[in-house]
């Protein structure tokens, strides 16, 4: 009988495609698991210490104000293309006074917290991957730990807290902007009646949509908060490996962003249908 | 000066080493990176009080070995002792108050970019202590002094200071916490040779001023001349056979100066020998 352990895995490494779909479903397997562990010790983290002011003040302002500028460039653009291109199919239909409703249904219910997220994943994410990658190359996370600190609470924390709170704030603004872009293409140039833009946005845009927009945000912020630190704590070596781990952070956070927004689409659609079976209005 | 004052009383080899005397060690330590083992079976003794240099050339697990006695990595197989008390067996509150004890300076100084030189050296004070602002400004200009920076440092950011200054803030901040046991990783590396002499001068004053247990990367043989109480030498795993220990010396820096072990000996005269043809 051989000496050797029957649980050894043969170190030869096979090349044929059931391998490479059996690896990559292996490390998908472990990188999700990995995101999770590092999402759980992270609520552990945010139930038993608060940061303290002086550590948060500053992520809150980098991540919220300084993202107010390019929230606020692509959410007006963004309401008056969409004005443009609802017009032209509308108009074709006879239903060109409708265009409110289109226009502000849209960037309530989808557009305004999607682009709000991928703005912060692009601008905020990468940064957020990006910086904290380069602590660890540098040992500044083992030099937090020398000194008493566990990174995680003091870095992961008040990054999270920052993109949970502050995005719904840039949600609403870059709906109320690109509203506001999408009236003044349809009255300015288009002659719409502003009253009659108000009245069909009235009609199919409820509180609850602001509501659920609201929720949807901060879903959006939370994941590219995790997914960002994560990236960064298992950032690889060198300058190069900061940069990927930047690009993994966007990349990973837009497709979480995407696949979280298909299924609270269709959580808040059941919401609604339970709502009108049990009778009560939305408003 | 260092072996003059502290060597004699101390054991040669840290197999013979009294438990009392031991402040932390390894003990049949093994760490893997992925697939590829750094470090095998290592035991490692450091006794209160002495300044252990670990030298051995690049790769070969010096670093890794301080992070595993500072307990900043784990290890893959074996334990890790602090005052003969495994680290494993400590909760999680005890293991960040006894981590309180250990001051490290990294190869880089592993400043924060994001603070200035003051706010780095308070960082443990504001972090952990119960100091109130002005004893931690009186604690950070101490520091400061006794590494030979006035207190204008403090305003600077990292990125405006040069590698030299670079470490000394680094081991002003390793300092603030008083630790008793200072890890030093390769302190003098890419330094110009009378700002290693400084270096240097200050890890001896500060073992002699505060009687701490120091532990020492270095491939400099000049700082392992001048610091070193006791020297171990590692070598790299992809060197040696299966059975080979990868501790190949352990001995006083006269002893490594003098060893007869032809890897030793490469090592400490600096030659390139047949790696040349590597």
């Amino acid at each position: 009988m051989s000496a050797a352990s029957p649980h050894i895995v043969p170190a030869v490494e096979r090349s044929t495609p059931i391998h490479w779909i059996g690896r990559t479903a292996i490390d998908f397997v472990v990188a999700v698991g990995d995101l999770v562990t590092f999402a759980c010790v992270l609520f552990g983290w945010l139930v038993v210490r608060i940061p303290r002011g002086r550590v948060l003040w500053p992520i809150l302002y980098q991540v919220g104000v300084q993202s107010v500028p390019v929230v606020c460039v692509t959410g007006l653009f963004i309401g008056m293309v969409l004005a443009v291109q609802t017009y032209d199919t509308l108009s074709q239909l006879h239903f060109q006074s409708h265009i409110g409703s289109v226009v502000n249904g849209s960037l309530v219910k989808e557009l305004g917290p999607v682009l709000a997220a991928v703005m912060l994943a692009g601008r905020v994410g990468s940064a957020i991957a990006a910086e904290i990658g380069t602590m660890k190359v540098t040992e500044q996370i083992d030099a937090l730990r020398a000194l008493g600190a566990d990174p995680v609470a003091y870095l992961v924390v008040p990054r999270f807290l920052a993109c949970f709170l502050m995005i719904p704030a840039l949600t609403m603004l870059a709906e109320g902007v690109g509203i506001f872009g999408g009236w003044f293409v349809s009255t300015q140039v288009f002659g719409i009646s502003s009253h009659l833009f108000w009245t069909f946005s009235d009609r199919f845009v409820s509180g609850f949509d602001v509501i659920a927009s609201v929720l949807k945000s901060m879903s959006f912020g939370a994941a590219i908060a995790v997914v960002a630190c994560h990236r960064g704590f298992h950032c690889g070596s060198g300058a190069e490996g900061v940069g990927r781990a930047a690009t993994e952070s966007f990349v990973v956070s837009f497709i979480v962003i995407l696949a979280l927004d298909l299924v609270l689409a269709l959580l808040t659609m059941q919401v609604m249908k339970l709502l009108s079976v049990m009778g009560i209005a939305v408003i | 000066m260092m072996n003059q004052t502290i060597a004699p009383m101390l054991p040669p080899t840290t197999t013979t080493a009294s438990a009392e005397s031991v402040a932390i060690g390894l003990s049949r330590a093994s760490r893997s990176f992925g697939g590829q083992a750094v470090l095998r079976d290592i035991s490692i003794d450091v006794r209160r009080g002495e300044t252990l240099v670990l030298i051995g050339e690049s790769g070969c697990g010096k670093s890794v070995t301080t992070k595993l006695l500072a307990g900043l990595l784990e290890p893959t197989s074996g334990r890790v002792l602090w005052d003969r008390r495994p680290v494993v067996d400590r909760t999680a509150g005890e293991l960040q108050r006894d981590r309180l004890r250990f001051g490290y300076l990294f190869q880089g100084a592993a400043l924060f970019d994001s603070m200035n030189v003051f706010e780095n050296i308070a960082f443990g004070l504001r972090e952990n202590g119960t100091e109130t602002e002005s004893a931690i400004r009186s604690i950070v200009c101490e520091r400061l002094r006794e590494v030979g920076l006035p207190e204008s440092v403090g305003s600077k950011k990292p990125g405006d200071l040069s590698g030299g200054m670079k470490k000394r803030v680094g081991l002003a901040r390793a300092l603030a916490m008083s630790p008793d046991i200072v890890f030093y990783d390769e302190p003098t590396t890419g330094l110009d040779p009378v700002m290693s002499g400084v270096i240097d001068e200050l890890i001896v004053r500060t073992q002699q001023r505060r009687q701490v247990t120091s532990v020492v990367v270095t491939h400099d043989m000049t700082t392992v001349r001048r610091v070193a109480d006791r020297v171990v030498m590692l070598y790299p795993l992809s060197r040696l056979n299966p059975d080979e220990p990868q501790i190949v010396f352990e001995g006083t820096s006269d002893e490594a100066f003098d060893s007869d072990d032809p890897r030793v000996a490469q090592f400490v005269r600096g030659e390139a020998g047949s790696r040349m043809m590597e």
